[in-house]
């Protein structure tokens, strides 16, 4: 399996930063979710991350809730972002679920965490998950040996940012913006800002996402960050498909130029 | 100064009723959310800002709201005495105008200059839109698609009181997928925009403030009642979709152990058929809009839309403090089926010349199966938490008039 930690290490060493991409579980459809994450993997893709589709996705913009309410339409359940995450674990990438903390909550810390593990996933991201919620699943986390993920924000004071990278193993998301996830046309100048201030907090790796959405954009978050997140620019290529098989080749192509953008 | 969490006091550090409440939202909206309990935690101690809300409660909303005996309506439960709390003779027509004039004061102590909100039947949207328009700001209103088709009126309403309404299309189009798009507006725009949050759900510190607006209700009912029978109800009742009427008339009578405390939610089409919002009668614990309490939700954490004739109650969510006195035993809960409503609004209004709200409809039919439990010697307190205009396309259809 590999963990966070291997792949930061072997980025750093690159002298690059990580690419981080992100699909919800069941989409386009279940069993395609793994092809479509497998395509991000083949293209230089070092991390996934799974979204477990949420009714209540309140961080989430137009393009992710779309694919997310297809994918709680197809049915899919906790079950299958179990079996999606052991497919794309397979392929040899880390791989993380990324969920809201209500359906966790409801499946059951300790067990889900359990599960996650078992399926050969690496760690979570909760968005709504605060510190002061948090230790319940920091808990249930560290006894499955995986790695627990928050966010920071501009708008997180000095405070805020330690407490936050207090949870956090693997690495700290920045969140590059005040906003909702989606590609953007530029990346917000805050996100340099904010990483600097993450580092002088912690060690670890520290990941800028929202609003990335080309190889250009990439490559400028690169140039200050560990890692490099994507997740709509992905979805909205697999919505804009004509198939499954043209969205794939169009991902592709997109993490393609996202991985040289990473190593530039 | 946060309490202890117990009944009737203050949360505690973590905006916790017991289990209950705290904050479920992304890291960018908690520097917001201290921010807004900083300024209210000094202004509900600063006399110039308590001066000004009562002022303004006195001078535009209309209060204090009166209490009205209601004999021939109450014939119908078993001679019981039911006293009606009329928020429906509020301005702009519901008890929403308490919290909204609070936040719009707290709004400009924030130094923001627009304020976003959602909206269910409208009443709050409307009641916004208002407060908005008399303190300058600029005002955008979230509704479900839904819900702007069948509350057309309100719509209306909030237009001409130059607020911007956007309809939501996500999900079930209700309360729920406004208050989602709203949470997406504000971690956008919080530099410059409060979320003037509707009800007494959501993260911490909103249960808590908007109870704090709403609690005059209760304050006003508990003197006039000593006023107007001599002694206190033997029980309240109301209305709980997200829960801010029925927290605002309970909260001054929760230390009165002998005052039964009723809270009544939509069965909708009936408990069995699954079309309902019996968030606490039928809903397990779990997190939604930022708050822990109780929730309709599926097996596995995924919320399961809610039902009501009534859209002010068609949410799948509640208050934290609500589940906390609920689980305490201090309150108790009830469901009343849309057609139950729809019949205790119907004689209301035949009976007393006053059509109120489907919502408070609710709590007036519940009232009415409490008073024949009770007895005729029993003195029940209803919170009428607002009137029935903006439903009068939903009762039309309804009765086919």
């Amino acid at each position: 399996m590999t963990t966070l930690q291997t792949v930061f290490a072997k980025a750093k060493a690159d002298n690059r930063a990580a690419l981080v991409g992100y699909l919800p579980a069941g989409f386009p459809s279940k069993g395609g979710d793994v092809a479509a994450a497998a395509a991000l993997v083949e293209a230089g893709c070092d991390v996934i991350e799974i979204g477990l589709p949420y009714s209540d996705p309140l961080m989430d913009g137009p393009t992710i809730q779309d694919a997310v309410h297809r994918s709680l339409t197809n049915g899919t359940r906790i079950a299958d972002v179990l079996r999606t995450v052991e497919g794309v674990a397979a392929t040899g990438a880390a791989t993380l679920v990324m969920t809201y903390w209500n359906p966790i909550d409801k499946y059951g810390a300790e067990r889900f965490a359990r599960d996650l593990a078992n399926a050969g996933g690496v760690g979570t991201i909760t968005p709504d998950l605060t510190p002061e919620e948090s230790e319940p699943w920091r808990a249930a986390s560290a006894g499955a040996g995986i790695d627990t993920v928050f966010l920071v924000a501009p708008s997180s004071t000095e405070q805020r940012i330690k407490a936050v990278v207090d949870c956090c193993t693997g690495f700290v998301y920045a969140a590059s913006l005040m906003g909702v996830t989606g590609a953007r046309e530029s990346v917000n100048s805050a996100a340099e800002g904010l990483v600097q201030r993450t580092r002088a907090h912690t060690d670890l790796p520290v990941c800028v996402g929202l609003g990335v959405g080309t190889g250009a954009q990439a490559a400028e978050v690169a140039a200050y960050a560990d890692g490099v997140i994507v997740g709509s620019a992905f979805i909205r290529r697999i919505l804009d498909a004509p198939d499954e098989a043209a969205g794939r080749a169009s991902i592709g192509q997109l993490a393609g130029d996202m991985a040289q953008g990473v190593r530039r | 100064m946060a309490g202890n969490g117990a009944h009737g006091d203050d949360p505690d550090v973590h905006g916790k009723f017991g289990i209950f409440g705290g904050r479920f939202v992304p890291e960018a909206l908690i520097p917001a959310l201290d921010e807004v309990a900083a300024v209210y935690e000094k202004a509900k101690n600063d006399a110039e800002f308590i001066r000004e809300f009562d002022h303004l409660l006195r001078t535009y909303a209309g209060r204090p709201t009166t209490l009205t005996d209601v004999p021939r309506f109450s014939e119908q439960a078993g001679g019981a005495r039911i006293i009606l709390k009329r928020e429906d003779l509020t301005h702009t027509g519901a008890h929403k105008i308490n919290n909204v004039l609070g936040q719009a004061l707290l709004t400009k102590r924030l130094g923001k200059k627009r304020v976003i909100a959602e909206t269910g039947a409208g009443q709050h949207g409307v009641a916004t839109a208002t407060a908005a328009a008399l303190l300058g700001l600029e005002c955008v209103i979230y509704m479900g698609a839904v819900d702007c088709e069948r509350q057309a009126l309100n719509v209306a309403r909030m237009k001409l009181l130059g607020a911007k309404v956007i309809p939501v299309t996500n999900g079930s189009q209700t309360l729920k997928d406004a208050i989602n798009e709203a949470f997406r507006d504000w971690v956008t725009n919080v530099d410059t925009t409060h979320y003037l949050f509707g009800t007494v759900a959501g993260p911490h510190p909103f249960p808590e403030i908007v109870r704090d607006f709403a609690r005059i209700i209760g304050v006003e009912a508990r003197r006039q009642m000593l006023e107007l029978t001599g002694g206190l109800p033997d029980a309240v009742c109301a209305a709980v979709g997200g829960g801010s009427n029925a927290i605002g008339i309970f909260h001054a009578f929760i230390g009165d152990e002998g005052v039964q405390l009723h809270g009544y939610e939509a069965a909708g089409r009936g408990l069995e058929t699954g079309e309902h919002a019996l968030t606490l009668t039928s809903g397990s614990v779990g997190v939604l809009h930022g708050s822990r309490t109780y929730v309709l939700q599926d097996d596995e954490g995924q919320t399961i839309e809610s039902h009501s004739i009534s859209a002010g109650l068609d949410y799948p969510g509640v208050g934290p403090e609500h589940a906390w006195l609920k689980d305490s035993g201090r309150a108790t809960y009830h469901g009343v089926t849309d057609d139950e409503a729809m019949a205790a609004f119907s004689l209301l209004a035949r009976t007393e010349g006053i059509i109120p709200a489907i919502e408070s409809s609710h709590a007036l039919a519940g009232a009415l199966e409490l008073g024949r439990e009770l007895g005729p010697e029993a003195t029940i307190l209803v919170n009428l938490s607002g009137r029935g205009d903006k439903d009068m396309g939903t009762a039309m259809k309804y009765f086919n008039l």
